[in-house]
């Protein structure tokens, strides 16, 4: 049960990424492709995290991956705003 | 099923990885190529850990990926020209540069089929695992690296040391960066203590798991990358006198250790029984901050003007 | 099937031999160092192919290759940092 459980969420994430990757070969500009980055492969990557932390032997093994998750989250939330900002200073809307 | 699933995977990841390797080397711009290589070596990453090699992946996503990327995106900067020139070659000789990669391609290729072919010949794994025992540490590859050849292991933090030596004497630092905004210097507040202590544990971990100096040395100095980039010029290094022992520290203690156990009667690097684990520690740590050091150094581009944190360049945002 | 060893194995070849062709052609000190690192990559990679022993023939796989990969990654580095000073310092004195 669980692992049916684990599978759904981690084939949904995968959705969320390809989604994601859709949306970075199609949108027209920088600010609406960082967009589609940042929230859709977030929501992905937290879903397969999840499913893997249930998939995992213990909870320190899933209180890590959790972990893992957070510290992306920061990161890209992060770069995301270095980019369009750096981008929104020169002009430019490549 | 199972075993055609595994296939599916390696060809997929090996489809990527030469697909991002022609991509990173044949672009024009090269600000895209290093993005490109940088997601190269993470892909690399995820190919050593399909291959069993999990201390080779977490050095791979550090210092392959992480800190060669940061290394020439720092390089970047200061070249002129983001677009490669247009190459002035010949018809002919182009041709021939190709007819001789392909025919090196095959001749490696035969070289590497063959030597997989004889792959239950003579293997020096076998000795590692019957006498891993009296290693005084349980991963192999920390075992390999730091007792049976440690002599190599040595020989390596020399070589880094000359290569930083000679990075440290071509010149002053590369110019610095302007003081962070608000989620930057946020995000550095957080992640440089974090990085520190996950650090620590890298090393600590590295006797029974994948780990070991040189991942946490790398974690180290990506914390120094950090701080360079939030505007710190020193990149949260000590004064030069303390760095440069911080520098020579790995290979003077690697030494020390190798000397006094020859002087002792054991012999240059042999460890006696017992007190292995705790030499292997001793050394590790040291190395640690070595590598750190080193790699901190060498982002930097050279030593730079002591004591000062303000930025020369006159823009607010960084670059 | 074929085993994973024999696929990334050519994997390393072929970036090997893209990696060198591209140090040849381009003029860029960059881009020819970033050729090399990509070389590398695909001679570490031939490394580890040879020590993986296969998912289950022996308990783990052969650590000596491993910790010689390590080394390089580590020196692959660290000569890329003392090629771009080079390269910088090149450039300040053509400048001059």
């Amino acid at each position: 049960m669980i692992d049916f459980i684990a599978i759904v969420l981690i084939v949904t994430g995968i959705g969320f990424f390809a989604v994601g990757s859709i949306g970075l070969l199609r949108l027209p500009d920088l600010h609406s492709r960082l967009h589609a980055l940042t929230k859709a492969d977030n929501l992905g990557l937290g879903l397969v995290t999840l499913g893997t932390a249930l998939l995992a032997g213990s909870l320190a093994t899933a209180i890590k991956l959790l972990l893992i998750w957070l510290l992306v989250l920061a990161a890209s939330a992060a770069s995301a705003n270095l980019i369009a900002r750096h981008a929104l200073e020169r002009g430019d809307e490549r | 099923m199972n075993a055609l699933l595994w296939t599916l995977l390696d060809l997929l990841l090996a489809a990527m990885l030469l697909g991002l390797g022609w991509a990173a080397v044949a672009t024009r711009d090269l600000k895209r190529g290093v993005a490109l290589f940088i997601a190269f070596g993470l892909l690399l990453a995820l190919a050593w850990a399909r291959l069993r090699a999990p201390d080779l992946a977490l050095a791979e996503a550090a210092i392959g990926a992480g800190l060669a990327g940061a290394l020439l995106l720092a390089a970047l900067r200061d070249e002129p020209r983001h677009e490669k020139p247009a190459a002035a070659h010949s018809r002919a000789g182009l041709w021939t540069l190709n007819l001789l990669s392909v025919l090196l391609a095959v001749v490696v290729a035969w070289a590497l089929l063959c030597a997989l072919e004889m792959g239950e010949g003579l293997r020096l794994a076998g000795a590692v695992t019957d006498h891993i025992g009296q290693s005084g540490v349980s991963n192999p590859v920390t075992a390999v690296l730091l007792n049976f050849r440690a002599y190599d292991t040595l020989l390596e933090l020399a070589v880094i040391l000359s290569a930083v030596l000679g990075v440290l004497a071509l010149g002053p630092a590369r110019r610095g960066y302007g003081l962070p905004g608000p989620v930057l210097g946020g995000l550095i507040r957080w992640l440089v203590p974090l990085l520190i202590v996950t650090a620590g544990y890298l090393l600590w971990v590295g006797a029974h798991a994948p780990g070991g100096a040189f991942q946490a040395g790398a974690t180290l100095a990506a914390a120094a990358v950090l701080l360079r980039l939030g505007g710190v010029d020193r990149a949260g290094l000590p004064a030069a006198a303390v760095s440069r022992w911080l520098l020579a520290a790995g290979l003077l203690v690697f030494l020390g250790v190798g000397l006094s156990l020859a002087g002792l009667g054991y012999g240059f690097l042999q460890y006696p029984a017992g007190l292995a684990g705790g030499l292997i520690l001793v050394i590790e740590s040291a190395a640690t901050l070595s590598i750190a050091v080193a790699l901190a150094l060498a982002y930097v581009g050279g030593w730079s003007r002591s004591g000062s944190t303000q930025p020369d360049s006159t823009q607010g945002g960084s670059h | 099937m074929l085993p994973a060893e024999i696929i990334f194995g050519l994997t390393g070849v072929g970036l090997f031999t893209l990696g060198l062709r591209a140090t040849l052609l381009h003029g860029s000190l960059l881009a020819r160092i970033l050729a090399i690192n990509v070389c590398g990559a695909g001679v570490f990679l031939m490394f580890v192919s040879i020590a993986y022993q296969g998912a289950a023939a022996m308990p783990v796989p052969d650590p000596v290759p491993h910790a010689l990969v390590l080394t390089g990654i580590v020196v692959a580095v660290s000569a890329t940092a003392l090629a771009l000073a080079l390269g910088r310092r090149l450039r300040e004195s053509a400048d001059e």
